[in-house]
This record gives C-alpha cells, structure tokens and sequence, in this order.
C-alpha cells in the first residue's frame, strides 16, 4: 500500500507542480495570449461538451486509429517480407531509405491532390508518416532472430505458418512494439496537422480556429485536450505492451539477475 | 542407421578457407549410443549440424534410414548446448514441447497432449507445465529441451555438448537421465561432447576425433556393465583404463595432426 502511495506520489507529483506554478505566475496575467490557467480551465469545461466532443474529437480519434491501423499492418507485413528475404531487401532498401527521408506533412498538398480533402486523405498522411518507424523496427526485429532458435525450428521441421507464427512474429516483436510506440507520437502529430489544412471538423481545426477567431483560452484548452489525448494513449499502449510482452520483461529481468 | 561417408565440410570466407572437417566416415547402429568426442575447436558442432541436415557437406554425405540427408529429416531430434537461446522464451514449457508435435495433422489432441506429459514426466518436471523456460534454472531448461525432443518420438537424438554450461552435480544427473531414457526408448543416441569421462560413462562406443581438420582418430568400444551409476561405474579399474585410452589417444590426435587449420 504505501509503495503505490508513493508511485503515484512520485508519478503525480512533477505534474501537480508544473500545474501549480502556471496556475500562480498566470494568476494576474494581463497578457491576451497568456490568459490565466483558471480562465483556461474554466474555457476547458464549456468548449469542451459532449457535442463538441462528438463532433470534433471523435472525428479526429476515429482517423487515428484509422491511420494508425493501416501504418501498422502494412508495416508489419511489408516488414516480415523484407526482413525475411534477402534479395527483397537489397532491391527496397535505397528507395525506402529515401522516402523515409521526406518529412511526411510535405506531402500532405500532394496527397490532397490524389486522395481528395477528406477523411481518405487525413488517413493516408498519418499512415504514411507512421509507417516507417514499424517497417524498419519490423525488419531490424526479423533480421535479429537468435540462430539456435532459427536451427531449433528448422531441426523440428516446421512448416512455413509456424515458423511465422511461433518464431519470427514472436522473435520480432520487442522490436515491432517499440517501432508502434514511435509510431503512436508520429501519428497524432499528423492527425493534428492533416486537420490543419483543409478541413472541416476535428482536433487540430477547432484550435486552429480557435486561434484565428482570438479565442485564446479556447485555443489553450484545446492544446491541453491533445495533451491529455497523447498521455491516455500512451498509458493504453504501456498496458497492452505490459500484456502482449510480458515473457520478454520477465526474460530480461531473469537475466539480468543471474 | 545413421551412415556418415566421407564427410568434408570447408568453411569458404572471402580471404580465408578453413577446412573444419576433412574426412569423416563412421556408421551409429540402430539402437547404440555413441559418443563423439574430441579436443576443442575439431568441428563438432559442424558434424552435427552436417548429420541434422542445417548445413550442407562441402563432400561426402550422410545417410539416415537409408536415404541421404539434404535437410533436416524426419525423425532426428536435437537437443542443442545452449538451452537458453534453443527454447522459445515466449512459450510456456507446455508450450515448447508440443510445438513439434502439431505439425503431424494425423495426432489427435488427447495423444498430443499425453505425449507431451509423458515426456515431461520422464524427464522429472510433470509440475512445471506452465512456467516459461526462463523461470527455470539451467539444469531443468535441459531437461525440457530434452522432453521437447523425446516428445517428438526421434530413431535419432542428436545431442551437441548438451551438459556443457551446467554445474557438475546437474551433469550428472542429467547423465543418468540420458542412459535411462535411452534403455527405456530404445532411441539411438548421437552425443557430442568434449569431456572424455562423459564420454565414457555414457557411451557404448566412444569415437575419437582428431583436432581440426578432422578425421576418425580411433573407435572404442566401451565394455562397462550396462547398468551404470555415477559411483560404482566411475570406480572401476575398466573405467580408468578406457578413460586413460582415450585420453592418450586425444593427446596423440592433437599431436599427430598439427596441420594448420587455416590455409591458403
């Protein structure tokens, strides 16, 4: 009992302060585009509604996990395939290399032009900006799996569906997790900017209209709402990855205790 | 049962060209256990993964059953010396055991899973079905590597220096295991090891192997009484003699053969 007291002490407590010292260096702030945190709270709970939430946030989200999904499988497929055989990576390697290399909202005009300014196109911007930390992270994750593993597989004869499943997916997966952590920040990054341009509802267009209409405590709720978004999403993801990796955690502390 | 003829495997690296084994014949009946042993570094390793089908001979070849080895055959099971890195950390023990199994479409499940409790029984851990491989210590993630290849019901267990990075009392027990499992299966056992008391304790035919690049120094048989124990077998003068024999005989192979491994 007292050690959760004092992780959530120690978890909470850097936040309670920072909150603190915002809320008193604000508290007589006569600055427009500095408002007080009270007035920004108080901004937080009537912008904030059901409706609002519906009608903006859950668009938004909806295109994140919509984005985020497509990155993750096609990532992870494409990445088995190209760290599985050889000649398929020597032939992608330079050319993905290159497209990693431009920054993803550069695209966001030329992706307009092809998908439309809807929902099609939001998706396409995140899932294009997501996918390259989980391609890389999955063929890095495939390329790594232990040889004795790869000999026991093989001495045991299994076939083409175990070896995926029982070895290679497993193997890789520490790797294609900490691709999909990268990811998750990369994605909402572009959902709030594919909202930036040409839209008509969601996140990053409410702030940006927000600012445009001088609403600035609108506008600062609005920052923190993403804030809290990315935090709960984070806290989500840990969860599932605590699940889903939970001999590779065990593995690493049996290890390194010995 | 097991036929190696003339095997040579060469190593080709880009400046380099290491001939690990040279020549190499021998056969392994039908129902003997046979110990490879030889000094450190003669390609023992290499032999045995040539004998499992995972590497190819350079010339020469294997024959198992009658037919040669060009990938890993059925019915050869391995159990290899690092425990750690050849189980699958993120199964559970039950798991690793019955992963070979599921590849045969014609066993039930009910048989499946008998099989794989009885492996478990006969190697001393029917308890610890549902721990993962790395909450056991050294000596017990050996003896489910051993379970996972008695499950799969082999003609031929491979085994490559299996008791090498466990302590000296687990050793022996798991020795034990060995010569009991195979007077109760009936299995042909292939064991390598660089230890030549293991050797001897285990074997019914020890083969001694030059140091690099390999051949057959000698072959002995071991005539020990067939029921052993780690005590009384160990004490007898026969022991000390065949132990003496092939010691003398590892030291000549090193002396005899100091042909540079690397050429060219």
């Amino acid at each position: 009992m007292r050690g959760v007291l004092r992780r959530a002490g120690l978890a909470l407590g850097l936040p309670i302060a920072l909150l603190a010292v915002w809320w008193i260096s604000t508290e007589d702030s006569q600055n427009f585009y500095l408002p007080p945190l009270r007035t920004i709270l108080r901004a937080f709970v009537e912008t904030w509604t059901l409706d609002r939430l519906r009608a903006d946030v859950a668009p938004s989200l909806a295109r994140l996990a919509a984005g985020y999904a497509l990155a993750g499988i096609v990532g992870v497929t494409l990445g088995l395939l190209i760290g599985s055989f050889r000649w398929i990576r020597a032939l992608l390697e330079p050319v993905l290399e290159f497209f990693r290399a431009i920054p993803p909202p550069v695209l966001v005009p030329i992706i307009m032009l092809f998908a439309g300014i809807d929902h099609t196109m939001k998706i396409v911007v995140i899932a294009v900006g997501a996918i390259w930390p989980i391609l890389l992270n999955t063929v890095e994750g495939v390329r790594s799996v232990d040889e004795v593993l790869v000999d026991t597989s093989r001495a045991f004869r299994l076939g083409p569906v175990a070896r995926l499943r029982y070895l290679i997916v497993p193997a890789a997966s520490p790797q294609i997790v900490t691709g999909l952590r990268q990811a998750l920040s990369i994605s909402i990054i572009l959902m709030v900017i594919s909202e930036m341009f040409a839209s008509s509802n969601g996140l990053g267009f409410t702030i940006i209209e927000f600012q445009r209409s001088y609403a600035i405590p609108e506008m600062w709720s609005g920052i923190l709402l993403l804030g809290l978004i990315g935090f709960l999403l984070s806290v989500l993801f840990r969860v599932v990855e605590n699940r889903v990796l939970a001999w590779y955690h065990g593995l690493r502390r049996a290890q390194r205790s010995s | 049962m097991l036929e190696v003829r003339g095997l040579k495997k060469v190593y080709e690296g880009r400046q380099r060209r290491v001939e690990a084994i040279r020549n190499l014949t021998f056969t392994v009946d039908a129902g003997d256990l046979v110990c490879l042993v030889g000094p450190s570094g003669c390609g023992k390793t290499t032999l045995l993964k040539c004998i499992a089908g995972l590497l190819a001979p350079t010339a020469g070849a294997v024959w198992f059953g009658g037919r040669p080895v060009t990938g890993p055959p059925e019915g050869m099971a391995v159990v290899f010396q690092e425990y750690g890195r050849s189980l699958f950390p993120w199964l559970t023990v039950r798991a690793n055991v019955e992963l070979p199994l599921r590849r045969r479409r014609k066993l039930r499940r009910a048989e499946r899973a008998r099989l794989v409790e009885e492996a478990l029984a006969a190697v001393g851990l029917a308890d610890v079905h549902h721990a993962y491989p790395w909450q056991l210590s050294g000596g017990m993630q050996q003896r489910v590597a051993i379970a996972r290849a008695i499950a799969y019901q082999p003609q031929v267990l491979l085994m490559d220096e299996p008791f090498a990075a466990v302590d000296a009392q687990t050793r022996a027990e798991l020795e034990d295991l060995i010569r009991d499992l195979w007077r109760r299966l009936g299995v042909t056992v292939l064991f390598v090891t660089h230890d030549i008391d293991e050797a001897v304790y285990l074997g019914q035919r020890v083969i001694i192997l030059s140091a690099s690049p390999t051949v057959v120094a000698e072959q002995v048989t071991v005539d020990l009484p067939a029921q052993r124990d780690q005590l009384h077998t160990r004490a007898l003068p026969r022991f000390a003699e065949l132990r003496g024999h092939v010691y003398e005989q590892i030291q000549l192979a090193k002396r005899g053969t100091r042909v540079p491994a690397v050429t060219g």
